[in-house]
């Protein structure tokens, strides 16, 4: 788990956990990427290196309790994790602020992170400790990690072993068995086969239960419907409503995916 | 000069703060920072003992065929030129493996710090882990060749400590530059390659240039050389001679360096530390964008 940036203490009763106050980001992309300095050079000389800055989060405000559910919904590209990013302290805002108190479990893009040539066993204690577990939490809770992701036979192999749904299966494990006050899952509840995706809704409505606060991206509308109690939708970077009226939200957004075209939605408004 | 004495204190307790800062995170992540020298340890020597002794194998070549060429053909007048050479090979041995191995530290784990909020300095410093405990090895068998070669032991052996610390902290320097500049540019690897050689002929690994007296200031310049040169004063002297007795006179040429020498020789290690530290904490957020 990760501590944010501004990290005020355990939040007082009734205050938010999370604040998103005004935040923008902005991107670089281009022509930097991958290349050396022979070729930065010549690019530079022929005029032919271009970096393009865009916006991946523009104006996005909004706030949680602790409980909370959030689901961030959008079409690919809207910024919804780079808006994850920058809440879990990997990137900075360009311009407002991220203000949360507690510790957070980021799971951005679960199979990537591990090494290959390293055992299930090796690999768990080290995403543990990158999670920021304690040794002895991971020695503690190593058994009732892999018993949930079903791997107990497969410990000691090396991990490039795995299929793509096991390697997922242990990451959800890993960060789910640790109870932080925030949870950020990126499509991650998609993983796995049906009993296991089964098991695994069962195990954050717990986690929800035991008063963690959870932020859930997601592409599956029933599952958003089913588990959030608020609901953040963004655009290609902009905010287009943060709400708590879930159900009304995702019939908005339903309706836009089949027709494309955005709602009418009073800026920062509630439906 | 007001503005100076207020600036003053105010660097100094910024300083105190960042470095008890990065002590407290350090010992947060001792658990991270262990587990990812297992891991570097573990790749680096593929689980076999082989693996550890190939490592401390592939100086000790360099030692004998430089050894070979150097006393057999050209000859050379010192009188512990095994030792001589040794000192000049296992320095810079570190020196290459570290700043090599270093380089990529960040690189490789992209996957990672684009998606977990960890120190980025970690995976540098664990990879350095490897490359000391290589040097430690290496170290030992060159205690060995030391008694081989009849160097006489003297508590001066002690003074080593200072520059393999001198090392550790420049290696650690050179390797957070190179390393957040393998982010920014790919073809650094080569470059720093070519340059390697060419540090390694003005390292003095196997000539001694006080031979050449007014040249011998611009081979201060070089970080590595001058604790190649402390090493050869506290074992053997600086020109590999030894104590001596020539015309019924003792000539002491092993010596403790002076205290210039040591601050030159932290000072080049600071330097490069500072340097890389300022580097990392420029682009701490910038990194991402580039992998």
């Amino acid at each position: 788990m990760n501590d944010c940036d501004k990290r005020d203490g355990a939040p007082r009763e009734g205050e938010p956990i999370l604040t998103c106050d005004n935040v923008s980001i902005r991107y670089i992309t281009g022509d930097f990427k991958e290349i050396g300095i022979k070729e930065y050079v010549m690019r530079k000389l022929t005029r032919n290196y271009h970096v393009k800055e865009f916006w991946a989060d523009r104006h996005v405000t909004f706030t949680i309790n602790r409980g909370d559910m959030l689901g961030i919904i959008g079409t690919n590209g809207a910024g919804k994790s780079t808006l994850l990013k920058a809440v879990s302290g990997i990137m900075v805002p360009t311009e407002g602020a991220v203000v949360c108190r507690g510790k957070i479990a980021a799971l951005l893009e679960l199979g990537s992170g591990f090494d290959g040539d390293m055992t299930v066993k090796e690999n768990t204690y080290l995403r543990g400790a990158m999670l920021g577990y304690t040794k002895k939490f991971m020695d503690d809770t190593y058994d009732d990690i892999i018993a949930f992701a079903e791997l107990t036979e497969f410990q000691d192999r090396p991990f490039k072993q795995l299929s793509s749904g096991m390697k997922s299966r242990l990451a959800f494990s890993i960060a789910s068995l640790v109870n932080p006050d925030i949870l950020i899952l990126d499509e991650v509840l998609s993983v796995g086969d049906g009993a296991f995706r089964k098991k695994s809704e069962e195990k954050m409505r717990s986690i929800i239960n035991g008063g963690a606060t959870t932020i859930l991206v997601s592409h599956s509308i029933p599952q958003v419907r089913s588990m959030c109690n608020k609901i953040l939708w963004l655009d290609h970077g902009r905010q287009v409503t943060f709400g708590d009226d879930v159900n009304g939200i995702c019939d908005l957004y339903e309706k836009y995916l089949a027709d494309k075209v955005l709602p009418e939605i009073p800026a920062g408004g509630v439906v | 000069m007001e503005t100076n004495n207020q600036k003053k204190p105010n660097i100094f307790r910024r300083m105190r703060a960042s470095v008890s800062g990065f002590a407290e995170k350090l010992n947060r992540n001792k658990f991270l920072f262990s587990e990812l020298v297992k891991r570097d340890f573990k790749k680096k020597y593929k689980r076999t003992v082989l693996g550890m002794f190939w490592s401390v194998l592939s100086p000790l070549l360099t030692l004998l065929v430089m050894w070979t060429v150097f006393t057999k053909f050209f000859g050379s007048g010192i009188r512990y030129y095994t030792t001589f050479l040794f000192c000049g090979n296992i320095c810079f041995a570190y020196f290459s493996d570290s700043t090599n191995l270093g380089m990529g530290s960040l690189y490789s784990n992209a996957a990672v710090f684009t998606k977990i909020n960890v120190p980025k300095y970690l995976f540098l410093l664990s990879q350095n882990v490897s490359s000391l405990i290589n040097f430690g090895l290496t170290f030992c068998v060159f205690l060995i060749f030391c008694g081989i070669d009849r160097v006489p032991f003297t508590p001066k052996f002690f003074m080593l400590i200072f520059p393999i610390l001198a090392l550790i902290i420049f290696n650690l320097g050179v390797g957070m530059i190179l390393s957040a500049l393998f982010i920014f540019f790919r073809d650094i690897q080569y470059l720093w390659g070519v340059f390697t050689t060419l540090l390694m002929y003005v390292s003095a690994i196997f000539y001694d240039p006080s031979r050449f007296e007014s040249m011998e200031v611009l081979f201060y310049l070089n970080p590595v050389y001058v604790c190649i040169k402390y090493f050869r004063w506290v074992t053997i002297g600086a020109g590999g001679m030894g104590n001596y007795i020539e015309n019924g006179q003792l000539i002491q040429t092993v010596c403790i360096p002076s205290l210039q020498y040591h601050l030159l020789m932290f000072g080049y290690a600071f330097l490069a530390l500072g340097i890389g530290a300022l580097i990392y904490k420029k682009n701490n957020h910038k990194f991402l964008y580039y992998v």
